[in-house]
């Protein structure tokens, strides 16, 4: 018995693998293994038109947080690549807790509605989430940018005299990615908020709970595995934009996804761009271990 | 129920803000959509209706270029991520654990915990040298990049069909002497039909949108639609953009719409 038992197990497993073949196959060679490679460039001395020499340099490594002066060939801290990394980590984090605080509420609101016209509106916010970010970002560059939909409002209504200059700066790079990555947030708000027991509320409101008792103490602590889904679906692709950035952000306001872009165009140097996208790896999958140990009691309690 | 006064489901303010999000959120669309049919070049002021940026956008030759590219590439790229990922699905669904299970979970979910930036640049290094070595130019590259990527797109509906599916069927089919393959052919496959559709169009609209992995990867002239819009808009050339926006707008929502009568469970 045991034994044919273990003989049909092995054979399933080996039909599982055997069937996964050409996805694990695909998977490994544009995309898994091409990251190793990467790996292995951060690791070489940069070439002289772009590309490496193979010849093996820690440099680039250095080169995150360090420059070399050209003149008495000292290292020196690098305030340009600090300057972009703070602003790509400030613009994710306020990015993250805005969509938050408005995706929250919209969330809610879904939830809450009668079945029937709760798919409607949760069709609503799936359509933003599956329309070309291109589109949306070049959606949001028409409203604000100085001869946009905003200014000339503002200017008609007699408000402001100039147009105000948001487009090319860290605001218009806020503002485009809450807009584009809202959606991100809002979805797994409504599946945790649509979980919900209602009758907890009642038993709240029966023991006298005001009503922001009952949302700190009840609801946001049920619904939180949401809240933590949420906020790392917006805060990892905020933090690898490159997109929006570059449409909102002209040249000048580059967040980490630009700066690797500038080494394989301008930049000139492979290894500082293949350093800095492993660290920007790194910097997600912290993120995601985050994710599995603070969702992971959640599990054993339901 | 009938106590308006006092809701428990209420929350002061929730309901005003979700409107002025859902209104935040299509403003900036409808906007896109309507000018596209203003006969200025402003994105502001209206001054009055016109076909004309459908019109240029159309016989405009670079855009149908890129179309077609695009259109070639998202193809190819959704029915080879639906065929590996429908047997992907097969392999690891319905079945008690087994040995490397969460490896393969891991390896066909990793395009979507890896940043897009991330994959494209490590893309870039490794065809690179591949262009060099064979003196392959042409679209493979972006055809397997995006098959790539599609692939968990395509797995997920997949799975989720066939976690559905009534396994009696199959055992019935089993009992009445199908072979393997018939109860596949006959009963699996047909059942499993719809997931492989929905499937599909997730992948496709996921090729077709790509930007940042196709700007990585592509070689001179192998302009997609998305890399020929970002292009012009950096340019500040929008109207025919507006145009070309509103057309995958609509396309998007007219697929979307077939997706969710595809995957709608029915009771």
């Amino acid at each position: 018995m045991s034994t044919s038992e273990n003989r049909q197990n092995t054979r399933a497993a080996r039909n599982a693998w055997l069937l996964s073949t050409p996805a694990l196959v695909i998977l490994t060679l544009a995309a898994t293994g091409p990251l190793m490679i990467m790996f292995v460039y951060s690791f070489l001395t940069p070439g002289k038109y772009g590309n490496v020499e193979w010849q093996f340099s820690t440099d680039a490594w250095r080169g995150i947080l360090f420059t070399r002066d050209i003149f008495d060939n000292t290292l020196k801290l690098a305030d340009a690549h600090l300057t972009i990394f703070w602003r790509s980590v400030k613009l994710s984090i306020l990015t993250t807790i805005f969509t938050f605080i408005v995706g929250f509420p919209t969330a809610w609101f879904i939830a809450m509605r009668p079945p029937a016209s709760r798919a409607l509106w949760l069709f609503l916010i799936t359509i933003p989430f599956w329309t070309n970010l291109l589109i949306r970002t070049f959606a949001i560059n028409q409203i604000i940018r100085n001869e946009g939909l905003l200014n000339t409002v503002l200017i008609k209504a007699g408000l402001i005299e100039t147009p105000i200059n948001i487009i090319y700066t860290d605001t218009a790079v806020f503002i485009g990615m809450t807009y584009v990555y809202l959606p991100l947030m809002v979805l797994p708000l409504f599946a945790a908020i649509d979980r919900f027991d209602l009758r907890l509320l009642e038993a709240g409101y029966d023991l006298y709970a005001s009503r922001w008792q009952v949302l700190r103490r009840i609801i946001l602590p049920i619904v939180r595995p949401g809240i933590v889904a949420g906020s790392i679906l917006v805060f990892i692709p905020s933090l690898g934009a490159y997109v929006t950035p570059r449409i909102l952000g002209g040249g000048r306001q580059m967040m980490i996804g630009n700066f690797i872009d500038l080494q394989f165009g301008q930049g000139r140097n492979w290894p500082l761009g293949a350093s800095l996208s492993v660290l920007l790896l790194v910097i997600v999958a912290l993120t995601l271990l985050v994710y599995v140990r603070v969702t992971a009691p959640e599990k054993t309690d339901g | 129920m009938a106590n308006k006064a006092f809701s428990v489901s209420r929350l002061p303010g929730f309901s005003t803000m979700a409107l002025l999000v859902f209104a935040a959120l299509y403003l900036p669309i409808l906007m896109l959509v309507l000018y596209s049919f203003n006969s200025g070049k402003s994105v502001a002021v209206w001054e009055g209706f016109t076909l004309d940026w459908y019109a240029r956008a159309w016989a405009n030759q670079q855009v149908k270029e890129v179309t077609v590219r695009s259109l070639v590439i998202a193809s190819c790229a959704s029915v080879v991520a639906t065929v590996a990922a429908t047997m992907a699905a097969l392999g690891t669904t319905r079945r008690k654990a087994f040995k490397g299970q969460t490896f393969i979970y891991v390896m066909i979910n990793q395009p979507l915990m890896v940043p897009e930036i991330v994959t494209a640049v490590a893309l870039l290094i490794f065809f690179a040298s591949i262009k060099v070595a064979t003196g392959y130019q042409g679209l493979g590259y972006l055809i397997a990049a995006h098959s790539a990527f599609c692939i968990p797109f395509a797995y997920l509906p997949i799975r989720a069909r066939l976690e559905g599916m009534d396994l009696t069927l199959e055992t019935a089919a089993a009992d009445l002497y199908a072979s393997p393959w018939q109860t596949f052919r006959r009963v699996t496959l047909p059942l499993l039909a719809p997931g492989m559709i929905a499937g599909l169009m997730l992948a496709f609209v996921t090729s077709l949108d790509d930007v940042v992995i196709t700007v990585f990867v592509k070689s001179a002239g192998q302009d997609t639609l998305p890399t020929y819009m970002l292009g012009q808009i950096r340019r500040q050339v929008t109207s025919e953009v507006n145009a070309i926006s509103t057309v995958l707008l609509v396309l998007t929502v007219v697929l979307l719409t077939a997706f969710f009568f595809l995957t709608r469970k029915k009771d």
